[in-house]
Parts: structure tokens; C-alpha cells; sequence
């Protein structure tokens, strides 16, 4: 589903990818740890074509997303949704507004009806409902907002869902409930899924494979059974402040 | 020791060098995002909505402003023409002088500068915060252009409403001199509208309109630019800001005399 190949990116004198390669096949939840400033949501918005590669390729289902522009690149980018670290709700339009985004702005709007039954359902998906619509962004909490999110990434019925740090900045209570929502969108829509994040409970919670970035390499990568028993020194540290609590 | 003299020379030199680069650089990446803006301004879908909703925020949102400017700059006019002119007792000669001044100069000058530290801080300002909390990045993801989204219908907008604005200016800029020099400077109502009549051609004011319409997309793609260019969290979207309405005042003045010089020549 998403192949990124041998991918380099700098800014100025900056290095922060040296050659990522991975796979990440269909219906998977991909989890990339790594501490802050290692590079993480480089490669995510290198995925989903934010940023063009000094180096490498990605792929999506064959077709090579980094060397799109234009119109082709905004078509391209119709099988991602994807969840912000900070939400990225559009403080300017309600929840309603927001979530309708996809479905209105490109092109061939259902008819307002059908609209609103969709935001509806999506916000069902992430146990939000009616009380919501008309609410804006910053009438709501730091997880509301986050489920908010979510569900705009869900109501174009995307093939895959990107999410840059999802439970950064929330508390415990409410990052079980986004793990419960990421496990929930592959569990009842099939959906491939890239998660960007440094919190290592979360990541060993919703993973099917992960991979650990640092200094802009993939120092390990596999099921979370086979990256736990890593003998990486970087991993076998980062891993530690979160398994020596247990 | 000659050597060592010329190091903080060369450095010296190796800046400024670095920031003339780095300023030509910012300046041909913003014609690339003008142009951008044009070839997707002619693609569907069209939003008649988004560019009607810029047009109440640029242009009916600027009407107090406008109108309080020109209103006052027409008086101001007045009185300091009838100052002028009584030297020479041609005092009559004041609502031509003033209806001209206005139509080609003073009406699409001080109404883009107005609109400039009014919507056009504010276009750079919401478009920054847009980018720099990733609001522009989710747009992008979500397939939907953001040139197109945001920038196309501030420049149609602009390009629409500025020479709207220009025209109010001319009109309440006129009757503020009129009353300031009919009934204030007592100039006689006959000549002071004769002289107008016979000053004024409609060219005069066709020629202060078009450069209302490049004040339009001269300060909507400058604003648009800065915004949408902005990084650093909320310090990048004030500095955006600040450089937004500074290029601009700047590219006002400049455009400004680029066209009367190509106008009355020199």
C-alpha cells in the first residue's frame, strides 16, 4: 500500500532523514516512535506529499505521490485523512462545517441532507453526536477536538489515516480512549493506518509492526515483540523509560 | 596585518550579499505563488461563495474608513487649496484642482493604504495563523487546494473592491471639499464647479480606477503571500505581518509611480 524508498530530506544545513525505507501494507497500523525533533512527522508529510524528497520515493498503491504536482498531487491525496498533533480544525467553521470539508469542497457535494447524515455517522464512530454541530473548535476540549479530527479524516471514507502524535498533550484517560479510536477506525472500517508518536505505551497499544527513527535512520523496525527485543542502545533507552515503570 | 584589516570587510559584504540572495529568492517565490494563484483562479470549482464573503470583508468592512479618509482629505484639500490659490485670487480654480488630485492620485493611494492596514493585516495575519497551526497543511491533506481555497478569492476580492472603495473616496472626497470651499473657504459655487467640469475628463478618473485594480492584486497577493509564507509559531505571524503591510505600502507607492510616470511621462 505505502512504499517509501531510500528517502533523504535537509533543511539548510539540517539532515533529518538519511535513507528511510519502509513498507506499510493494507489494512496495517504502522507506528514510527522516535523522540522530538528526530524527524517523525517529516516522513509522515513526505507520505502524504507535503514535502518533495531530496532523495528516494514514495509510493502509494504503485503510483509515485512524490513526484506528483498540481491537480494531480490534490487527486492523489483523496486516499489519505489525516489527524493533526494540534487537531487543525478550522477555528473559523463549526464542527459540522469541519467535518463537511471533504465531502463539500472537492467537488460533487452530496446534497446538504446526506451531508449531515455522514458527519453524523463519523461522529458516532469517535462517540460524538448532535449536541456537537454547531459547536466551534475552540468551544471544545483538547480530546473533543482531537475526535473532532479524527472524524474529519473519516468522512471521506479514505483508504488510509495518517496521525501525527494523536496523544500528545492529552491525559491518560483520555489518550486510552484515542488508542480505543485508532484500534476502532482499523477494527470496524478496514483502514490502513500510519501513526506518528513518542509515547511508547500508546505505540505498543494500537502497532501491528513499529519502527523506532533516530538521527533520521530506522534503527529498528518489526513487530512490537521483535522491536522490544531490539539490541539497539537508542532503543533498548527509549524503550526502557516507559517498560522500567511497568 | 593589511590582511586581517579586510576580514570584517569581506564578511560585511558576504551578509549583505547573503540577504540580497535570500530577499530575491523570497521575491521570485512569491511571483510563482501569484502566478499560481492565476492559473488556479480559471480552474473549477469555482467558489462565488468564499469571493462574495472577501468582498463584504474588504471592501463594505473598509467603507467607514474610506469614507472617513476621504471625506476629511477632500476638506483638507479644499482649505489648503483655497489657501494656495487666493495668492493669485484664483480661488475658483480650487474644486478642479481638488477633483483632479483625488481622481488620479489621492482617492487610489490613500484608499489602498487604508484598506492595507485594515483587511489586508488581517488577511496576512489569519492566513499565518492558518499555516502555522497546520490548518493549511490539513487542507492540502484533505485534497483541497489552498491557493484556490483561500488565496483566489482574497485576490478576486481585492481586485473588485478596491477600485469600488477608490470611487467612494473620489465621491465623498469631492463633497467634502465642496462643502469646506463653498461654504467654509466662500468660493463661489459657479466657478468652483465650471472648473471641475472643464479640469476632470472621465480618463482622469478611468486612470485613477486601474490603478485601484493594481493596488487590488498588488496588496492581495503581497498579504496573501506573507501569511501563507509565515513559520515560527506566533512571533513568524507577526513579523508576516508587519513585512506584509510594509512590502505593501511600499509596493503601492512604487506601483504608483511606475504608472504616472508611463502616464504623464516625465
Amino acid at each position: 500500500m505505502i512504499q517509501v524508498r531510500d528517502l533523504w530530506k535537509s533543511f539548510g544545513e539540517n539532515q533529518v532523514l538519511k535513507g528511510i525505507t519502509l513498507t506499510i501494507s493494507r489494512g496495517e497500523t504502522y507506528v514510527v516512535l522516535g523522540g522530538s525533533g528526530s524527524g517523525k512527522t517529516v516522513l509522515m508529510k513526505h507520505v502524504i506529499g507535503l514535502f518533495k524528497p531530496d532523495r528516494g520515493s514514495v509510493h502509494i498503491d504503485g503510483v509515485e505521490i512524490s513526484s506528483l504536482t498540481g491537480k494531480a498531487l490534490t487527486e492523489a491525496r483523496g486516499v489519505f485523512g489525516m489527524v493533526f498533533q494540534g487537531a487543525a480544525l478550522f477555528d473559523s467553521m463549526t464542527v459540522q462545517e469541519n467535518v463537511a470539508f471533504p465531502l463539500v469542497e472537492r467537488g460533487h457535494a452530496p446534497a446538504a441532507e446526506e451531508v449531515r447524515e455522514r458527519c453524523l455517522a463519523k461522529l458516532k464512530v469517535v462517540d460524538l453526536g448532535e449536541e456537537v454541530l454547531e459547536r466551534y473548535p475552540a468551544e471544545l476540549s483538547g480530546g473533543m477536538r482531537k475526535r473532532v479530527a479524527l472524524a474529519r479524516a473519516l468522512v471521506s471514507d479514505p483508504q488510509v489515516v495518517l496521525y501525527d502524535e494523536p496523544t500528545t498533550g492529552l491525559d491518560p484517560i483520555t489518550t486510552a480512549y484515542v488508542d480505543g479510536m485508532i484500534l476502532a477506525a482499523k477494527e470496524k472500517l478496514g483502514i490502513t493506518s500510519m501513526v506518528i508518536s513518542h509515547d511508547v505505551a500508546s505505540a505498543f497499544k494500537v502497532a501491528d509492526r513499529l519502527a523506532v527513527l533516530y538521527d533520521g535512520h530506522l534503527v529498528a523496525e518489526g513487530t512490537p515483540a521483535e522491536v522490544k527485543a531490539s539490541r539497539d542502545p537508542y532503543v533498548q533507552r527509549y524503550l526502557s523509560t516507559w517498560f522500567e515503570k511497568q | 596585518m593589511e590582511g586581517n584589516a579586510t576580514i570584517p570587510v569581506k564578511r560585511a559584504i558576504f551578509r549583505a550579499m547573503n540577504r540580497l540572495k535570500a530577499a530575491l529568492e523570497d521575491f521570485g517565490s512569491m511571483i510563482f505563488f501569484a502566478l499560481e494563484a492565476l492559473a488556479w483562479a480559471f480552474r473549477p470549482p469555482f467558489r462565488l461563495g468564499l469571493i462574495l464573503s472577501q468582498m463584504a470583508f474588504i471592501g463594505v468592512g473598509s467603507v467607514f474608513i474610506v469614507g472617513v479618509t476621504g471625506t476629511f482629505s477632500g476638506m483638507v484639500l479644499a482649505l489648503q487649496g483655497n489657501y494656495a490659490m487666493k495668492q493669485f485670487a484664483a480661488e475658483g480654480y480650487v474644486g478642479g484642482s481638488v477633483a483632479l488630485a483625488l481622481a488620479r492620485e489621492l482617492a487610489p493611494v490613500l484608499t489602498a493604504l487604508m484598506v492595507t492596514g485594515r483587511a489586508g493585516s488581517a488577511i496576512a495575519t489569519e492566513l499565518g495563523t492558518m499555516r502555522v497551526t497546520e490548518q493549511i497543511d490539513a487542507m492540502d491533506s484533505m485534497a483541497v487546494n489552498p491557493i484556490q481555497y483561500l488565496v483566489v478569492p482574497r485576490v478576486i476580492a481585492s481586485i473588485l473592491m478596491f477600485p469600488a472603495l477608490t470611487m467612494l473616496f473620489n465621491v465623498l472626497g469631492y463633497m467634502g471639499a465642496y462643502v469646506m470651499g463653498v461654504y467654509v473657504a466662500k468660493i463661489p459655487v459657479g466657478p468652483f464647479i465650471e472648473h471641475t467640469r472643464t479640469f476632470l475628463v472621465p480618463a482622469d478618473v478611468v486612470h485613477g480606477l486601474w490603478k485601484a485594480v493594481l493596488f487590488g492584486a498588488v496588496v492581495s497577493v503581497i498579504t496573501c503571500w506573507r501569511g501563507y509564507s509565515a513559520s515560527g509559531g506566533s512571533r513568524g505571524v507577526g513579523e508576516g505581518t508587519t513585512r506584509a503591510v510594509v512590502s505593501s505600502s511600499i509596493g503601492i507607492l512604487v506601483v504608483d509611480y511606475a504608472l504616472t510616470l508611463f502616464s504623464v511621462g516625465s
